[in-house]
C-alpha cells in the first residue's frame, strides 16, 4: 500500500510537471498573444522527434538544448509569417490557423518519421534505477525528469520575476495593449515569446521522449489533456494552470494503480454485478480502466460548478 | 408595490460599487419619476458610465438596490432586465455589424413581440415585426439606408441605429450613454430632435457632456463627481448651484461655451 | 422575391439530384454521391454553430457518431423483432439521438463561450470517444456494430440492397435536411444566432440570453449532425468508436471552413470538394491530408470567406458585366501560381516518395512526369519551379489587386451605390 501511494505520488508529480511545463507555455502565449496555441503539443512532438534524430547522431544530451532551440526557432518563424498574418481575422481564425498547424506537423512526422514509434532510447549515464522500494525501482532518468521540469519551472519564476523581461512580460500578461502602447516592440516580443514557449514545449518533448513513447500519435494524445489542464486551472492563470496540471497528474496516475470496479465495491454488500447486468459496462469498469476519462470528468464538474477555472479571472 | 402613479420608474438606492479595493461608486442615491426626462452629468471618471452598467446588469453591484418601477432588479442578467422595459445604448457604438440597417431593428423587436427562441415563424412572415421596425427605420431616419450592412454606416448613422435598437424594444425606461459623443453641431442637433421624439410618453436618462444638449433637454439633472451625486435639480438651479460650478462647471457658468 | 424565385434553387436542386446516377452511373460514382450526401448534412450543421452563431466545436463528430450508433442499434432491434418500420425512417432515430445528447452535454458546453467552448467541445469529444473502450456493448468495441439495412420493413418492393437506392434514401434526407436548416436561418431563433455571433453583449440587452440562444442552437445542430450518422450507419452498415473521434470532428471543420462560413452554401461546396478528394486524391498520392491541411491553412490565412466567399465575392462583378476586365489579369497570374503549384506538389511527392516509399526505389512518376527522386537534376528542378512561381507570382499579384479593385468600382458604380 505504501509502495502504491510513494509511486504514484512520484509519477502522479512527474506527469504533473510535464503538463505543466506544457500548460506554462501555452498560457504564456495565450495572456501574451490572446491566441490558444492548439499546436502547443505538436511542438512537443517536433522536440522529442529533433531530440531523437539528434541522439542518432551525437547521442542524447546535446538534444537536451539543441532540439528546444531549434523548434523555438521554427516556432518563433511560423509566427512571423504565419500567424502574425492571421491575426487581423480575430481569434478565432488564430486557433484555426494552430489547428490546421497540428494538423499539418502530425502528416509531416509521419512522412518523415512512419507511424510507428520510433527508438529513442533513455542515455547510459541515467540508466539504471535510482531506488527501490519493496522490490519496486524507479528509474533514475524519471528523477531525472522530475528534476528537469522542477528546474525550468523555476527557471521561469525567476525569469519572470526577476528580470527586466521578465517583467515586461508580467506586465503584457494583464495588460497586452498597455505595454505596446510604453513603446516596448511588441511585434518582437510576440515573437519571441510564441518562440519561447514552443521551445519550452519542445524541452519537455526531449525529456519525456525517452520514458514515454515518441510516435506521431503523442500530440493528439496529450493536447485534449493539456487544453482541459487550462480551462480547469482558469485560462491566462499560470498558479491555475500550476494546481490543475498537479491535480490531473496526480488523480490520474493514482486512478490507473487502482484496479477495482463498482462491481468489486458491491461484492462484499451481497450485490451481484457482472457483464450480463444491465449496464454491465459500467459495474465491471475498473477505476484504472476509466482513468483516461478523469480529466474531461474533471473538467465538466468545474464548468458547472466554478465556470472560470479554478483560478481563473479573465474572460477570453 | 405601491401605486402605479407614484411609483418611480427608476430608483437607486445607495449604490455602491468597488472594483477591487477601489471604489468608484460611493453611495448613490437617486430617484426618476415616471416620464421625467433626467440627465446625468460630471466630468470625466466620474463614474457615469459605471453607474450604466451597474443599473443595466452589465456589472454586479458591490452593494445598494435598483428598483424599476418598483420591482428589485438588483442583480439580473441584462436580458432580464431587457425584458421588464429598460432599455440602454452605448458610448462605444454596440450594434451587429454583420446584419442590415434593418435587421439590427428587427432583432431588437423579437422579444418584445412574443417571438423569443421560436424557430418555428419565418421571419419575413411576421407582419408586426416588420412593421414595427418600419416605424423605428423611419424615425431614425435610416430607411433609405436599411439594406446596407451596419459595419459600413457613417459614425452619426451609426450613433442613429444605436438608438434605434434601444428604442425598438418598446422600454419605456430608455438609458442613453453619450448619444452625441463625436457629432458634429448638425448632428447633435439632430439627434437631440430625434431623442425628444423618440422619448415622448417615456422615462428618460442620459448621460452627456455636452451642455447644450444637457440643458435643453433634460427636466432634471444629476451632478456625479468622484461616484457621489453632488447635486440634482433643475437645470436652472444645477447651473446656479455653487458646488457643481467649482466641480464641474466653471465659475462663470455660461452654457453656450460648454461644449464638452 | 416571388414565390418563383424563392423556391426555384430547391426544385433545381432536386431535379440534379434525381437525375445525378443517370449521368454518372458507375458504382464508384454513386457511392461517392452518397458518401457527399449525408457529409453535406453533417457540414450544414456544424455550420449552424460555426458560421452562424460563432460558435467553433472541436467535438461535433460525438452527435454524428451516436447517432450512427443508436441507428445501427435500432436498425438491429428492427432486424431481430421483425419490427414493421421501414428504412427511411430511420435517420429521424439518429436525430433523435444527436438531439438527446446535444441537449445532455449541451447545457454544460455552452456555459462558456469563444476559445473556452472551443476547448469545452474537445474535452467532450475525447470523452466519449474514450468511453467506447470502457463501454463495450454500446460501442462494440475494437469491431464496432455491424448492421443490416435490408433487414426492415420493405415497401413497393423497395429493399436498399442496391447502392443506388441508399443513394436516393440519402438524396432525399439531404435535400429535407437543407431546406430545414435553411429555413432555421429564416426564423427568429435563425436571426438571433446571427445577433449573437456579431454581438453577444447587444443580443443581451434586447431581451436574449446569449447562453439560451447558443444551447438551441446546439440542440437543433446535434439533431441534424444525428441524422447524418444515422445515414452513415445505413450506407456502411457498420459503426465504429473512431466516428466519435476527434478525426470526424476535425475532419467537418476544415470541409467547412473550406467551403465557406459566411454562405449557406460554403458547407456544401466543402462537403462535396472535400468527400472528391478524399476519395479520388489518396488514389494519387499518400500524402493527401498534408495537401488537405495546406489548402486549409491557405484558406485560414488567405481566403477566410472560403470558396464560397471567393466564388460569390465575383456576384455583382456578374450581374454589371464587369467580370470580364477582370479575366486577363487572371489569366495572366494563373502562369506563375501554377508554376508554384507544380513546384509545390512535387515538392511533396518527391519528399513523400523517398521517404515513405523507398523500398520502391528511386524512380517515380509525378504530375504525368517520370524521374528519379534522388536525381540532383529533379531536385534543381523543384527548386526552380517554386522560386520562379513564387518571384513572379509576387509581381503580378498588385496587377490582380489593381484590376480588382476598378472592376469592383465600376460594378459598384452601376449598380447606383
Amino acid at each position: 500500500m505504501l509502495e502504491l501511494v510513494v509511486f504514484s505520488t512520484l509519477n502522479g508529480l512527474l506527469y504533473g510537471m510535464l503538463l505543466f511545463l506544457l500548460a506554462s507555455g501555452l498560457t504564456l502565449i495565450f495572456s501574451m498573444m490572446g491566441v490558444l496555441n492548439f499546436a502547443h503539443a505538436s511542438f512537443y512532438m517536433l522536440g522529442a522527434y529533433f531530440g531523437f534524430q539528434i541522439s542518432r547522431y551525437v547521442g542524447y544530451w546535446p538534444g537536451l538544448v539543441l532540439a528546444p532551440l531549434l523548434v523555438g526557432s521554427i516556432g518563433a518563424l511560423i509566427e512571423r509569417f504565419g500567424l502574425r498574418a492571421v491575426h487581423r481575422h480575430g481569434h478565432v481564425a488564430e486557433l484555426l490557423f494552430t489547428f490546421g498547424l497540428a494538423f499539418i506537423i502530425e502528416e509531416v512526422v509521419q512522412m518523415v518519421w512512419g507511424k510507428i514509434p520510433v527508438d529513442y532510447r533513455i542515455p547510459d549515464l541515467l540508466n539504471f534505477s535510482a531506488f527501490t522500494l519493496f522490490e519496486t525501482t524507479f528509474p533514475a532518468f524519471r528523477m531525472f525528469m522530475l528534476l528537469m521540469s522542477a528546474a525550468t519551472f523555476l527557471g521561469l519564476l525567476l525569469l519572470l520575476t526577476r528580470t527586466r523581461v521578465g517583467l515586461i512580460i508580467q506586465a503584457a500578461l494583464a495588460h497586452p495593449n498597455m505595454v505596446g502602447m510604453l513603446g516596448h516592440n511588441v511585434p518582437l516580443v510576440f515573437m519571441l515569446v510564441f518562440g519561447v514557449g514552443c521551445g519550452l514545449a519542445a524541452l519537455a518533448g526531449v525529456i519525456a521522449g525517452p520514458a514515454l513513447v515518441t510516435q506521431p500519435a503523442m500530440a493528439a494524445s496529450l493536447g485534449p489533456i493539456l487544453f482541459v489542464v487550462v480551462v480547469v486551472g482558469g485560462l491566462g492563470s499560470l498558479s491555475g494552470a500550476f494546481v490543475a496540471s498537479l491535480l490531473i497528474g496526480l488523480i490520474q496516475t493514482f486512478a490507473v494503480a487502482l484496479n477495482i470496479s463498482l462491481a468489486d465495491v458491491m461484492a462484499p454488500l451481497g450485490v451481484s454485478l457482472t457483464r450480463e447486468s444491465f449496464a454491465g459496462d459500467l459495474w465491471m469498469a475498473t477505476v484504472a480502466q476509466v482513468a483516461p476519462i478523469i480529466p474531461y470528468l474533471l473538467l465538466v464538474l468545474v464548468l458547472i460548478f466554478r465556470p472560470h477555472g479554478l483560478m481563473g479571472n479573465r474572460d477570453t | 408595490m405601491s401605486s402605479a402613479v407614484n411609483t418611480p420608474a427608476l430608483q437607486l438606492v445607495d449604490l455602491h460599487k468597488s472594483f477591487g479595493v477601489t471604489p468608484i461608486i460611493r453611495g448613490v442615491t437617486l430617484e426618476v419619476p415616471l416620464h421625467e426626462r433626467h440627465a446625468i452629468i460630471g466630468p470625466n471618471g466620474a463614474g457615469k458610465s459605471t453607474l450604466f452598467h451597474l443599473v443595466s446588469g452589465r456589472f454586479p453591484l458591490t452593494s445598494g438596490q435598483v428598483r424599476l418601477k418598483g420591482e428589485d432588479i438588483t442583480g439580473m442578467p441584462p436580458y432580464l432586465i431587457s425584458r421588464r422595459g429598460l432599455s440602454r445604448s452605448f458610448q462605444v457604438t454596440n450594434i451587429f455589424p454583420r446584419l442590415n440597417v434593418y435587421e439590427n431593428i428587427r432583432c431588437s423587436v423579437l422579444w418584445s413581440l412574443g417571438y423569443r427562441y421560436s424557430f418555428w415563424h419565418l421571419v419575413e412572415r411576421l407582419r408586426d415585426a416588420r412593421e414595427r421596425a418600419e416605424l423605428i427605420l423611419d424615425q431614425i431616419h435610416l430607411a433609405d439606408r436599411r439594406d446596407v450592412q451596419a459595419g459600413l454606416l457613417s459614425y452619426a448613422e451609426q450613433r442613429a441605429l444605436e438608438i434605434g435598437i434601444t428604442i425598438a424594444s418598446g422600454a419605456d425606461v430608455i438609458m442613453l450613454d453619450e448619444p452625441t459623443a463625436g457629432m458634429s453641431r448638425s448632428e447633435t442637433e439632430h439627434a437631440v430632435a430625434l431623442i425628444r421624439r423618440v422619448s415622448e410618453g417615456k422615462t428618460l436618462v442620459v448621460v452627456e457632456h455636452d451642455m447644450s444638449v444637457v440643458f435643453d433637454l433634460a427636466d432634471r439633472i444629476s451632478v456625479l463627481v468622484y461616484g457621489e451625486v453632488i447635486a440634482t435639480d433643475t437645470p436652472e438651479r444645477i447651473r446656479a448651484n455653487p458646488a457643481v460650478q467649482e466641480a464641474y462647471l466653471g465659475t462663470v457658468a455660461e452654457p453656450e461655451h460648454d461644449h464638452a | 422575391m416571388s414565390p418563383i424565385a424563392r423556391y426555384a434553387p430547391w426544385i433545381g436542386a432536386a431535379v440534379v439530384l434525381i437525375a445525378l446516377p443517370h449521368v454518372f452511373s458507375s458504382g464508384a460514382s454513386i457511392t461517392m454521391m452518397s458518401l457527399m450526401g449525408f457529409a453535406i448534412i453533417f457540414a450544414l450543421s456544424y455550420n449552424m454553430l460555426l458560421g452562424q452563431t460563432g460558435m467553433l466545436s472541436f467535438g461535433h463528430a460525438v452527435y454524428y457518431g451516436l447517432g450512427g450508433f443508436i441507428t445501427a442499434h435500432a436498425l438491429n432491434i428492427i432486424g431481430a423483432g421483425k419490427l414493421p418500420v421501414p428504412l427511411p425512417i430511420l435517420p429521424l432515430v439518429g436525430g433523435l439521438a444527436g438531439l438527446s445528447f446535444a441537449i445532455l452535454f449541451g447545457w454544460v458546453s455552452t456555459k462558456r463561450a469563444g476559445t473556452v467552448f472551443a476547448m469545452i467541445s474537445l474535452g467532450v469529444g475525447e470523452l466519449v470517444a474514450a468511453c467506447s473502450l470502457i463501454l463495450r456493448g454500446f460501442f462494440g468495441g475494437e469491431g464496432g456494430i455491424s448492421t443490416s439495412r435490408t433487414a426492415t420493413l420493405q415497401l413497393f418492393g423497395v429493399s436498399f440492397g442496391p447502392q443506388v437506392q441508399v443513394y436516393y434514401l440519402i438524396a432525399a434526407w439531404c435535400l429535407a435536411c437543407a431546406a430545414a436548416m435553411f429555413a432555421f436561418t429564416r426564423t427568429p431563433m435563425g436571426r438571433m444566432c446571427n445577433a449573437v455571433r456579431d454581438n453577444p453583449e447587444r443580443a443581451e440587452y434586447v431581451g436574449y440570453s446569449t447562453q439560451m440562444v447558443r444551447y438551441i442552437a446546439f440542440c437543433i445542430s446535434g439533431l441534424f449532425a444525428g441524422v447524418a450518422g444515422g445515414l452513415a450507419a445505413i450506407h456502411y452498415e457498420i459503426v465504429t468508436a473512431s466516428v466519435v473521434g476527434a478525426g470526424p470532428s476535425g475532419f467537418v471543420l476544415l470541409m467547412t471552413y473550406i467551403g465557406g462560413v459566411a454562405f449557406f452554401i460554403g458547407p456544401i461546396i466543402g462537403a462535396v470538394l472535400m468527400t472528391a478528394l478524399q476519395i479520388s486524391l489518396s488514389d494519387y498520392t499518400g500524402a493527401w491530408q498534408l495537401y488537405v491541411g495546406l489548402m486549409f491553412i491557405l484558406v485560414v490565412i488567405y481566403a477566410p470567406g472560403g470558396l464560397a466567399g471567393l466564388l460569390l465575392m465575383h456576384r455583382p462583378l456578374v450581374r454589371t458585366g464587369t467580370l470580364t476586365r477582370l479575366l486577363p489579369s487572371y489569366a495572366l497570374a494563373a502562369v506563375p501560381a501554377l508554376t508554384l503549384f507544380a513546384g509545390a506538389v512535387l515538392l511533396i511527392e518527391t519528399s513523400h516518395h523517398l521517404l515513405v516509399k523507398a523500398s520502391e526505389g528511386p524512380n517515380m512518376h509525378a504530375l504525368w512526369i517520370s524521374y528519379d527522386a534522388t536525381s540532383p537534376a529533379a531536385w534543381a528542378g523543384i527548386v526552380a519551379l517554386l522560386a520562379i512561381g513564387f518571384l513572379a507570382f509576387r509581381r503580378t499579384w498588385p496587377i490582380v489587386s489593381n484590376a480588382w479593385n476598378e472592376a469592383a468600382i465600376e460594378a459598384r458604380r452601376r449598380l447606383g451605390q
